[in-house]
Formats: structure tokens, C-alpha cells, sequence
């Protein structure tokens, strides 16, 4: 058993190693070649500079660019292709599969999922981040709170499906309830319910879970920029008297928009890629699927590639705005040099 | 005049509270609000964690908020024969222990006469219409029917009653998950993937980062808004061909297409893209000085950046392993393709997949599993919280 963990530590060992000797044999070699020679005119020594200086930070970029391509470039086209292929990938079927995949019901149906995770997710888990901001900053002990909440950033999307499944849990009628939520329900005097299994309820309990996963993140984001306010404007309006409702949303939330934009799609990018918690939670049933889980369903299940790739390619366009987006914004900072 | 206007309630002061009793009052609410949240945002994972150390049959049958309270299951005994009856003080008298011999720190809650009633009489209490004479039962199982006239009823009648078991708590479920269901040998697996895929992106990061925040070429704008186009590519784009490739490879190569180094190198790519943006926007923020003093003192760049760079960078490069190690430690989809689900070697979060599956019912088994699973992420989140902190920040925010 130990011997697995054995050969994990000596395989860091061998990467390690493998990735000095590349970077530095490289940079020994390139440094040989292009050698400044004795007998050499000035301009011959500036070319082969300028040449070393070209080149080196293609052997520092190299490997990392090698994994990029055949890991995510690659396979972005190659999805691309297989998405106007058949079943096994060898015959052309042109639009097909997206014809199927807009006539068909299931589709839709976690097409639609997907638009409320959307919509639901990003906007609480953004709402509850910042009011536990702005309240854990005034309060002596908020930092100790905001650890509390942002520690289920670290829980993993299956550990905490189960979790909230042991919440969500069902007992027939008259037994006693363990799961929290029906024990509350039926001290209230209404029946008990089987929630995991009573369609679009269902879905919000499962957006429940991430918006607990994710407020930490938005409130961590968010309580940072708070910080970053200048004193004085908040100062200028306290002395015009202005509530501390008014401060919030007239001179707090203007300041802090563009992080929360930024909160905002960070999430939905999350809540675009969500599959651990529908595959652990219900698996798709009870009309919870969404795109994510659905792609894994006809690739791995039905062995349909073609499909498959085309929901893929379909989550991937959900993704391109905000891809876009952050390039232009980068590029605005870097430049293009 | 209008500036006076406004001002005037003010002034006045009326009934309006004061500014000191309003902000009291909303001390007091915040308070209360932020306690809120982090009740509901902690008691999920303690109702578990509290769950899992429960004895199973107590944890069927009860709330984990009740854990403290003994657990009360309904039960029924038969009292002795009426030919067993003594004579004590002038009073006909019956005696016994409904629990029989073994009591086992077991106590009556309440009892009655008929099922519907059960826990009507509470323990030490008396029923005194019981086939003739008054019953008495204690809690502690012993029970007295006794009448000053002999009695007389036929068989031997029945008592119900409610027992309470006290709260038992016990490591038996982390015992049975760990080993019977094999949580134990995934716990190992999921070291073996995390390990590496944590490591190995760190230098292939730092050099590719160094080269893009300190080196001027052609090209360098296009591989940064590469690298940022990248960090959200869904996974799910990677997969098909990606397998694709791998079973090419093991064809060719006559090896195996699902196993641990293939779940190494995805990890490595995966990551990658967020491990060169977070050092990257650090290594840039590096005072320029220091680069140029080093340069001066004809320093290369391979020299420059492991003597220098990689040392400064300390914390981002703490950052990202943090962020990567987490990500590889709860990681489901990536483990289940290029590594499969079969039981030798299935991480843990594919493994409490599969225990909701067969063993859904099984509470004790699936809250023990699933503290194993989150006891690693949690512990290097608090120990490491500030690194955590800094490279979200960094990571979203710029």
C-alpha cells in the first residue's frame, strides 16, 4: 500500500529532475552554440545576441506550451471535428448531432437546468458573500466568521453532496426524521418529504450546495475590495449624515463593482462546469440533469462521442464571453508586446 | 432655506431615536446576522462529523442535534403469572424486571397499558387500573402490580414502554469505512495522484511564467492572452480526445491507457494555465532593481531566475501548490477518466460516489467516509489559510 505512495514520492523525484536537466542543458547548449567567438566583427556578435535573446524564452516557455497545446489546445479542435462525426468518430455527419441536441428533450431540459444554476447560483452566493463581508468587517470577530464560511471552499463537491444529502435525508412517515430538513418540517406539522426526488424543488437543493460551497469565495473577493474603499468617502458621507444603508448602496457598491462582476463570472464559469454534485447527488434523475453531467452520461455511458462532443463544444460557447472578455482585459494591461 | 428645511427634524429631535440607540440596535442585528450565517454555514459539516463518530443504530433512528439525549426505542415485555404473586404488608403483590436479566444500562422512559399509549406513565409513576391492580415501573426496568385484593388474571399481560439507550459514541464506523469498504486504500490513492500533480506543474510554471513577465520576444502578448483564454476552458473539451490519445498511445506502446501517470500529466496541463497567470502577475510585481542588479552583474537569466525569482516567489508558488493540491484532492471527473473506478484504485471522492450507491442507507459508513475525505482539505486550509487567501485574490482580482 505504502509502496504506491513510495513511487509517487520518486516519480516527483524523476519530474523534478528531468524538468532542471531540460531547462538548464538547454540553456547550457544554447549558450555554446551561440558563443561569442574570437575574431568576430560587431555586427555578427550583435546578431547571434539578439538570436540567444529570441530563443531563450522559447526554451523557458517550451514545456509549459507543450502541455498547453496537446492538453487543451488540441483537444478544443479536435472536439470541434469530432462534434460533426458520428458515434465513433469516423464518419462526417455535418450538423447532426446539434440538430439532435436542439429537438431533444432531455437536452433541454438540462439546457434549462443549467440557465437556473446560472442565474440562481452566482447571484446568492455573490449577495450572501457580501452582506458576511460587510457585516464580518465591523464586527470583532468577523474574521473568525468569515473562516467559518469560507472554509467549505476547501470541502470537495462530493464530500459536501453528502453532507446536504444527510440534510435532505427521508424517513417514512411517523419514524423519526434525522435529516434536518424534514425533522424541521414535520416539527412544523407538515408531512415529510422525499426532497431529492420532487423535480425542479430539487434542483434549487442542489444549488443550495454550491451557493454554500461558493459564498467563502465571493465573500473573501468582495471583503478585500471593501477594504480597499478609500476612508474619506465614506468619512464625506457619514458627516452628510447618510444611513448606513445608504453608504452601503450609494457609496460601497458603486466602488466595488467591478469585483463583483469579476465574483460574478468566476462563479458562473464554476456553476457552467458543475458535474460532481448531480453525479453524486441524483445523478440526473428527477429532472436535475444538467450539460455537464449529460456529456459524461453519452460519452462515458452511451459510448457516443460524436454527441458527447457536442454538448462539449455547446457548454464551451457558454464559456467563450467570458473567455473573450478576460483576454481584451489582460490585453489591455499587458499590451501586446 | 432648503439646507434648514432638512436639517430641522433633525434638529428637533422629536421622538426620532438618537443616533447612539440606533447604532446599538443595529450592532445587536449585525451580531445576530453574521451568527446566522456561520450557523448555517457550519452545522452542515458538524451535524456530520458528529454523525460519524454516533453509534449506527442510534444514528438510524435519531436526529444527530439529539445525539446527547438518550435515544428512546419502543419495546414491549410481558409481566410474571399471576400464580407467581406474594403477599407483602396485606397487599397482593407481583414483581419482576421487564428488561429480564439483562438491563445493560438501559432505562425506561415511560410505559402503558396498550400500544397507543406507550409512554403515557412516565418511569416511577403508576397505572392504577392494570388488570386489576395498580402497576408501578421504574426506570430502571423493575416493576411492582400489586392490590390489596389477590389477583387474578389469566396469561401474563403486557407492559409497552419506551427505552432509553444513553448516547454511545464510538470510532467503530471510521474502523469498518476505512478498512471493509476501502476508504483506506483510496485515501492512499488519492496521495499517490495528488502528490505529483502538485509538484510537477510548479517548475514548468515558474520558468514558463519568469520568461513571460521578465523577457521581451515576439509572440509574448499572444502565449499571455493564450494562457488566459486557457483558465476557463471547460474540462470537458479535453476529455474525448484526450482518451482518444491515451489509447493510442497504450496500443502503440502495448500499455495500459488508464493509470497513474496519465492522471499525473492532465493534472500537470490542467493546472498549469492558473499556475502561470498567478506567477506571472507575481514575478511582474518584483522590483525591477533587483532584476537589472543582477543583470548588471552579468548574471543570466537561467542564473537570475533560479537564485532570485524562484526564492521571492515563495509565497505565490505556496499559493498555487495549496490551490492545486485541494483541486486534485477533490477532484472527481478528471480521476474517473484517466484512472478508471475500479476498486484498487479509485480515489476517495470516486470511491464515496460509489458508496452512495450501494450503501446509501448506511449513514454511519458514508459520514465517517466522508470526514476521511474532507479532514485532508480542511486541515491544509486552516494551517495555510493566508496563502490560500493571497492566491485567490490574486487569481480573480487584477
Amino acid at each position: 500500500m505504502f509502496q504506491q505512495i513510495l513511487a509517487a514520492v520518486i516519480a516527483v523525484a524523476i519530474a523534478l529532475a528531468a524538468c532542471f536537466a531540460y531547462f538548464w542543458g538547454t540553456n547550457w547548449v544554447l549558450d555554446r552554440l551561440l558563443m561569442a567567438r574570437p575574431g568576430m566583427s560587431d555586427a555578427a556578435l550583435t546578431r547571434r545576441d539578439t538570436l540567444r535573446s529570441q530563443v531563450r524564452p522559447w526554451l523557458f516557455i517550451g514545456p509549459a506550451l507543450l502541455f498547453l497545446v496537446v492538453y487543451l489546445v488540441y483537444p478544443v479542435f479536435e472536439t470541434l471535428r469530432l462534434s460533426l462525426y458520428d458515434k465513433f468518430g469516423t464518419r462526417f455527419v455535418g450538423l447532426d448531432n446539434y440538430v439532435w441536441a436542439l429537438t431533444d428533450d432531455t437536452f433541454w431540459r438540462s439546457a434549462l437546468n443549467n440557465v437556473g444554476w446560472l442565474l440562481i447560483v452566482p447571484a446568492f452566493s455573490t449577495a450572501f458573500g457580501l452582506i458576511i463581508a460587510t457585516l464580518a468587517d465591523r464586527l470583532w470577530w468577523g474574521n473568525i466568521a468569515k473562516s467559518l464560511i469560507f472554509a467549505p471552499m476547501a470541502i470537495s463537491f462530493v464530500g459536501a453532496s453528502i453532507i446536504w444529502k444527510f440534510i435532505y435525508t427521508y424517513k417514512g412517515p411517523g419514524l423519526e426524521q434525522i435529516g434536518v430538513l424534514n425533522a424541521i418540517v414535520t416539527a412544523l406539522g407538515f408531512p415529510p418529504q422525499a426532497w431529492i426526488t420532487v423535480p425542479y424543488l430539487n434542483s434549487f437543493l442542489l444549488m443550495i450546495i454550491l451557493i454554500w460551497i461558493q459564498t467563502g469565495f465571493a465573500m473573501v473577493i468582495l471583503s478585500a475590495a471593501l477594504r480597499g474603499i478609500p476612508e474619506e468617502t465614506l468619512e464625506a458621507a457619514r458627516i452628510d449624515g447618510a444611513s448606513e444603508f445608504r453608504q452601503f448602496f450609494d457609496i460601497m457598491i458603486p466602488q466595488i463593482w467591478g469585483t463583483i462582476v469579476v465574483v460574478w463570472t468566476t462563479i458562473t464559469i464554476t456553476v457552467l462546469k458543475v458535474f460532481d454534485i448531480v453525479y453524486a447527488m441524483t445523478n440526473g434523475e428527477f429532472q436535475t440533469q444538467v450539460l455537464a453531467n449529460l456529456m459524461y452520461r453519452w460519452m462515458f455511458i452511451s459510448g457516443d462521442y460524436g454527441r458527447g462532443s457536442t454538448i462539449a463544444v455547446i457548454i464551451m460557447l457558454a464559456v467563450l464571453p467570458v473567455m473573450v472578455w478576460n483576454i481584451r482585459r489582460v490585453r489591455a494591461e499587458v499590451g501586446t508586446a | 432655506m432648503s439646507t434648514i428645511a432638512t436639517d430641522a427634524p433633525v434638529a428637533l429631535g422629536q421622538a426620532a431615536p438618537t443616533p447612539r440607540q440606533r447604532i446599538k440596535v443595529g450592532r445587536i442585528l449585525a451580531h445576530l446576522a453574521l451568527l446566522l450565517f456561520v450557523a448555517l454555514w457550519t452545522f452542515p459539516t458538524v451535524g456530520l462529523l458528529v454523525s460519524s463518530v454516533r453509534d449506527r443504530d442510534q444514528l438510524a433512528i435519531s436526529g444527530w442535534w439529539t445525539s446527547l439525549a438518550p435515544s428512546v426505542r419502543l419495546s414491549a415485555a410481558r409481566i410474571g403469572p399471576a400464580s407467581g404473586q406474594t403477599q407483602e404488608d396485606g397487599k397482593y403483590v407481583v414483581k419482576g424486571n421487564l428488561f429480564g436479566a439483562d438491563a445493560r444500562g438501559l432505562s425506561i422512559e415511560g410505559f402503558g397499558a396498550t400500544n397507543a399509549d406507550v409512554r403515557a406513565h412516565p418511569a416511577g409513576s403508576t397505572i392504577d387500573d392494570f388488570n386489576g391492580g395498580s402497576l408501578t415501573v421504574q426506570s430502571t426496568g423493575d416493576y411492582t402490580l400489586s392490590s390489596p385484593t389477590q389477583l387474578a388474571y389469566s396469561g401474563q399481560p403486557r407492559v409497552y414502554f419506551g427505552v432509553g439507550s444513553p448516547p454511545r459514541f464510538t470510532f467503530e464506523n471510521y474502523r469498518d469505512v476505512l478498512a471493509a469498504e476501502g476508504i483506506g486504500q483510496s485515501f492512499i490513492n488519492s496521495l499517490t495522484v495528488a502528490i505529483p500533480a502538485t509538484v510537477i506543474p510548479i517548475m514548468i510554471a515558474a520558468f514558463a511564467a519568469y520568461a513571460l513577465a521578465w523577457m521581451r520576444f515576439p509572440g509574448r502578448g499572444f502565449v499571455v492572452a493564450l494562457v488566459v483564454g486557457l483558465l476557463v476552458v471547460p474540462l470537458q473539451m479535453s476529455l474525448i480526445p484526450l482518451l482518444f490519445l491515451y489509447n493510442q498511445i497504450a496500443h502503440f506502446f502495448g500499455g495500459e491507457a488508464k493509470g497513474y501517470v496519465g492522471v499525473w500529466l492532465a493534472h500537470t496541463a490542467f493546472g498549469l494555465p492558473l499556475a502561470i497567470y498567478l506567477l506571472r502577475n507575481y514575478m511582474a510585481g518584483l522590483p525591477r532593481e533587483i532584476m537589472e542588479s543582477a543583470r548588471v552583474d552579468g548574471a543570466s537569466h537561467f542564473k537570475t531566475f533560479t537564485s532570485m525569482v524562484l526564492p521571492l516567489s515563495f509565497p505565490a508558488l505556496a499559493s498555487f501548490a495549496i490551490f492545486q493540491f485541494l483541486w486534485i484532492w477533490n477532484d472527481l471527473l478528471v480521476a474517473l477518466v484517466f484512472l478508471g473506478a475500479q476498486n484498487d484504485r479509485v480515489v476517495l471522492t470516486g470511491r464515496l460516489v460509489n458508496l452512495l450507491g450501494t450503501r446509501g442507507d448506511h449513514w454511519e459508513l458514508l459520514t465517517a467516509g466522508a470526514f476521511v475525505s474532507i479532514v485532508v482539505p480542511l486541515t491544509v486550509f486552516f494551517a495555510l489559510q493566508r496563502y490560500f487567501v493571497r492566491g485567490l485574490l490574486a487569481g480573480s482580482v487584477k
